[in-house]
């Protein structure tokens, strides 16, 4: 049943386009990317491409998590500093990821950190709002125990309050890591030559466009099982 | 007294971060390359302001925007009507939508730039794209969970279908589309900006690449601080007209 209309609608492309009715220069044919898929995955560009892009995500999941965390934890459990930040977030978190593009050009250069910089800001946003919603859910009396063992904060925070608060951190780190690739993949296709989305990029400006339709679906399958994969993982 | 107390707080921990960034900067903490202080920062935007060099790229901007989203809503809102209305239709099209719905949406760039080109059309092609998503999805659950006693009191009182998806099924969805639009808003700026910087199109994300390749720091800072604005007003604005138009939820 799921296939049904995917299916449908492939066969009315490549009809459409073997009746001339699309043109073949942008929307290709759907046996063309086939064999294109199949070409780009034997020869191994696509592998490398995906771990280039991958390498990035991962990169930019780390970064944010440890400082999401670690910045959401202490907020989470210092009430007045978390009103106090509260302007402050507001006013960083509404600022689109993709307008780093530019500056993180300037600081690291055509590079991995260079597309690790711009998703690590995008997924930092969500990891700390989960980390201060999940910090302050943890129960006070534990903390209280805390206090009576005479803790020091560092260990209430990082032997108490966080592995209570951990189920709820990774469902934001999961939401994290889909934002990363998209991120990762759009710093690509825009300026940053290398991965996944420089490969559409670079087909899309030689004009081969069963290569473009091709990674694009890459993209897709990809995608869907990270998401299937982080799904599984709950 | 104590909400001032934490306004106060919150302005002041702001403006301490101000400081820290002026500091930074004059200190030479960063390379001044790339690093401006605020002054300079918001300097240049004063400077886009009364020179008036802001408001056509803004312009262009918030219009590619505005038109890519506007039509994603239309036609999500509609499609997620017609697919929640029948169940064969929900098992057909629902899959293909979650499948999609994690694709990057700038991925469709380089695809529509070789049919489309590079235009104006194209941008807000890839917007409309990559913002139907989370309406769509949005709406089909919304229209989906009406209330059957809700139906029930639509057929006693004979309404003809129109009034009923009006009166009844819009207002029934209209959290679950909201929680979408709003999605779907932040969607559309990124988009726009990342179409504006790979195809050119004079715009905020444009200007802003420009000014990186001529190691102009402070028109991206500049630009980034247009471009959260940005981003907040328009999250602001949808909130308020959520609240206004849902003030019967609350």
């Amino acid at each position: 049943m799921a296939a049904i209309l995917p299916v449908l609608i492939l066969f009315l492309w490549e009809g459409l386009s073997r009746a001339g009715v699309l043109s073949e220069d942008g929307f290709s044919r759907p046996s063309d990317w086939a064999v294109a898929l199949v070409k780009a995955l034997a020869d191994g560009t696509l592998l490398t491409q995906t771990v280039e892009t991958f390498g990035a995500a991962a990169q930019a999941l780390l970064i944010s998590s440890l400082l999401g965390i670690s910045i959401g934890a202490v907020l989470g459990l210092v009430r007045p500093l978390e009103r106090a930040a509260q302007l402050t977030v507001d006013a960083l978190r509404p600022i689109p990821s993709v307008a780093l593009i530019p500056l993180s050009l300037l600081v690291f250069g055509f590079s991995r950190e260079m597309s690790a910089a711009v998703a690590a800001f995008a997924c930092f946003w969500p990891i700390l709002i989960v980390t201060i919603a999940s910090v302050r859910g943890v129960d006070p009396r534990l903390l209280e125990v805390g206090k009576m063992l005479r803790f020091s904060w560092v260990q209430r925070i990082w032997k108490l309050a966080l592995p209570a608060a951990l189920p709820g951190i990774l469902v934001g780190v999961r939401v994290a890591a889909g934002i990363a690739i998209v991120v990762t993949v759009t710093t690509e296709i825009v300026t940053n030559p290398r991965g996944l989305g420089h490969g559409m990029t670079l087909a899309a400006l030689g004009l081969q466009a069963d290569l473009v339709w091709a990674t694009l679906i890459w993209i897709g399958i990809v995608g869907w099982g990270v998401n299937w994969s982080l799904l599984r993982i709950k | 007294m104590r909400r001032a107390l934490s306004a106060g707080a919150s302005l002041a921990f702001f403006c301490l971060l101000l400081l820290a960034w002026k500091l930074s900067a004059d200190a030479k903490l960063l390379n001044p390359l790339w690093f401006p202080g605020p002054e300079r920062s918001f300097g240049k935007l004063w400077e886009w302001i009364t020179t008036g060099a802001l408001w056509q790229p803004l312009g262009s901007t918030v219009w590619r925007m505005f038109a890519g989203w506007l039509a994603a809503c239309v036609a999500g809102v509609a499609l997620g009507a017609a697919i929640a209305s029948s169940p064969i239709a929900r098992r057909l099209f629902q899959p293909s939508a979650e499948f999609l719905r994690p694709l990057p949406a700038s991925a469709i760039l380089p695809p529509a730039i070789l049919i489309l080109g590079l235009s104006d059309a194209m941008i807000v092609f890839v917007v409309a794209f990559g913002c139907v998503w989370p309406i769509l999805l949005g709406a089909i659950q919304g229209f989906g969970s009406l209330d059957r006693r809700l139906v029930e009191v639509s057929r006693l009182m004979n309404f003809n279908s129109w009034t009923r998806a009006w009166k009844f099924q819009l207002p029934a969805a209209l959290p679950d589309i909201f929680a979408g639009m709003r999605v779907s808003i932040a969607i559309a700026l990124i988009v726009t900006v990342a179409s504006e910087m790979l195809s050119s199109q004079p715009g905020i994300g444009y200007l802003m690449l420009v000014a990186a390749r001529a190691f102009r720091s402070a028109d991206i800072f500049a630009g980034i601080i247009v471009l959260g604005a940005l981003g907040f007003a328009t999250h602001y604005a949808l909130q308020k007209l959520e609240q206004r138009l849902l003030r019967w939820r609350y």
